[in-house]
């Protein structure tokens, strides 16, 4: 599972209009930290930070921030039930060997959970696969079929669908352009590059 | 290297300071109280008019005072941890206020077995207390006071020095604002006691130890310098052992068929040793390894849960664990267990795994990324540490308690 080299500003941006000022957030897959400071010094967040590649660990560390050196499941292994009010995934879903167990895990250290991940859906992606009957790559999904670490890439029916089948209520949904634009819930499956989603466990 | 590059903190000069003058001598975990007690210790940089920047090192088994710098102009190296001390270095001396001692026990200025007691002027010898990890953080807890520092910004050690920063934490919380823990355990293992077993058992089975009375007869250098061998080994990894020796012969092209040190690692280990017996008393090494295998905060503080002991920490106090790949003495796992009771309690935690080929000594030798984890660390808890990191559990009330609790 490598990291977020493909995390955008705009991404930050959205996923920060989802976290309550002075809440309790925990960033899978951090990166280089820039998201969780952000989130620290705009919306006075309690941050902390799980991130698998040692020289963004650096970075986060040299932001100040409380950052765990490890895999994600073992960094949210250390938490217990509702210690977060918001557990982000940003860009990495598809990366993660076992994305259900990631989820679950989420939303037990988590109230709510925000998640984004690049929409294999796009028409452009489909596009490649149907007309060139090549695995698609774009700017988004530059990787080759045999250095991907998108292991587990999916379309926002995918994501609904799975939300559906864990039980899990959507509270937002947020959808992004090529160019990083806020798109209508029109055709999304189609024309969303980044899809965002919010969530929590439906109640019973 | 030269004391008058530009990064060194120059001439430095070893201090001391004497307290516990009896009656009012330091009350020893064991029961027993110690008196008169001589601290060695070396200061760099400024202590600022807060008060805010002081860093305390402590120091592994074999370390001492002196850290960085030269005391003579003639010193062919400099301090223990230079690459890491000085201006402009991660340990900045321009921004913070550096202080390192012996550890009681020690044999490196500070009161250990080896200096005179007394009752009788003579050398202690096994007469002198036994000691703990506890009992050494103490002893540094008055000489901090003494040097005017209520609160340390941090606590920074490896190894031993790491296990005397978890005590610093847990024993003395509000004097604590940030730890250092680095290729070290909230415990010895099992595997860990059974090397310094070795080592002591080297030490006590040469004749010359006798029962601990050698001080004014030849020292018992070979029972040490076999200790030191051990241990030496503990501290290299198989693969660094591999690159820098593998089964190369030493002044020899063919075996020579006898028992005299052939390979290149034989003589590798048996000069450390030699070289060891040179700056380092015998009974300081029992009295050292004992109090290692000792160390057991979970126990002391929390029923043998750690996860309780560390509920004794403020909640924003900050911590950063690291760990080297290579170091089987003191594995990952183990620093592990430190984070993972430390982020049980709440507290903003960082935990770095560096990968290295050198061992347990890996965090001895020049490392980018434990230069980078430690500058960066230090720096943002003097700068934004408390904005940046507060408690999970009592986030809105730790900011005003803070307030009141400042010096």
């Amino acid at each position: 599972m490598s990291t977020n080299k493909r995390r955008r500003r705009v991404d930050y941006e959205l996923i920060e209009e989802l976290i309550e000022p002075g809440s309790r957030v925990l960033d899978l897959g951090c990166g280089d930290g820039r998201l969780l400071e952000e989130l620290v010094k705009r919306k006075q967040v309690i941050g902390r930070g799980v991130e698998i590649d040692e020289k963004h660990v650096l970075e986060s560390l040299n932001r100040g921030l409380a950052v765990y050196h490890g895999d994600l499941l073992e960094g949210l292994s250390f938490y217990g039930e509702g210690t977060f009010d918001t557990v982000i995934l940003s860009q990495t879903l598809q990366q993660t060997l076992e994305p259900r167990r990631v989820l679950r895990e989420m939303l037990r250290v988590g109230r709510r959970a925000v998640i984004s991940f690049p929409n294999f859906g796009h028409w452009s992606t489909r596009g490649q696969l149907v007309f060139w009957g090549r695995m698609p790559r774009t700017r988004h999904l530059p990787y080759q079929w045999y250095d991907t670490p998108n292991v587990h890439l999916l379309t926002i029916k995918d994501f609904r669908q799975f939300a559906e089948r864990e039980d899990l209520h959507i509270l937002h949904e947020i959808f992004l352009s090529g160019s990083g634009a806020r798109i209508t819930a029109v055709f999304e499956n189609l024309r969303a590059v980044t899809a965002i989603f919010q969530l929590e466990r439906a109640r019973k | 290297m030269a004391y008058t590059d530009a990064d060194n903190v120059g001439l430095v000069e070893t201090k001391y300071f004497t307290f516990a003058e009896p009656p009012n001598k330091m009350p020893l975990d064991s029961g027993l109280k110690l008196g008169p007690i001589t601290l060695a210790y070396e200061t760099y940089g400024t202590l600022s008019p807060e008060r805010d920047n002081a860093v305390l090192i402590v120091h592994a088994l074999s370390g001492d005072s002196h850290v960085a710098g030269y005391n003579s102009p003639d010193d062919a190296k400099p301090g223990w941890w230079d690459l890491m001390i000085g201006p402009g270095k991660p340990i900045d001396t321009d921004r913070y206020f550096v202080i390192c001692s012996n550890i009681i026990a020690g044999c490196k200025g500070s009161t250990g077995p080896s200096s005179p007691n007394p009752a009788n002027g003579k050398p202690y010898g096994p007469d002198f207390p036994i000691v703990t990890i506890g009992d050494m953080v103490r002893a540094q807890s008055h000489l901090v006071t003494h040097l005017g520092v209520a609160r340390l910004l941090s606590v920074i050690g490896g190894s031993m020095g790491g296990m005397q920063a978890l005590e610093w934490a847990i024993g003395y919380p509000d004097r604590v604002r940030s730890l250092i823990c680095i290729a070290s355990a909230a415990r010895l293992s099992a595997q860990g006691i059974a090397f310094d077993a070795v080592g002591r058992q080297a030490i006590m089975r040469d004749p010359n130890w006798r029962d601990g009375w050698y001080y004014n007869a030849e020292p018992p250098t070979a029972g040490l310098s076999v200790a030191r061998m051990v241990a030496h080994i503990t501290y290299l990894s198989d693969e660094s052992m591999k690159g820098k020796f593998g089964r190369r012969l030493q002044e020899r092209a063919t075996y020579g068929y006898d028992f005299k040190a052939e390979f290149e690692v034989e003589s590798y280990l048996e000069y450390q040793g030699q070289v060891f017996t040179k700056r380092f008393d015998a009974n300081s090494y029992l009295y050292i390894t004992k109090a290692m295998d000792y160390f057991d905060p979970a126990q002391r503080y929390g029923e043998g849960s750690l996860l309780r002991a560390f509920e004794r920490l403020r909640p924003e106090t900050r911590a950063l664990v690291l760990s080297f790949t290579s170091d089987w003495l003191f594995p990952t796992a183990q620093s592990k267990e430190i984070v993972k009771a430390m982020k049980a309690n709440g507290l903003p935690t960082a935990f770095l795994e560096i990968p290295s080929s050198y061992g347990h000594d890996a965090f001895l030798l020049p490392s980018p990324q434990q230069e980078s984890a430690i500058g960066g660390f230090l720096r943002s808890t003097l700068q934004a540490g408390r904005e940046l990191s507060p408690s999970i559990s009592t986030a809105s009330a730790s900011s005003a308690a803070d307030e009141g609790a400042r010096p």
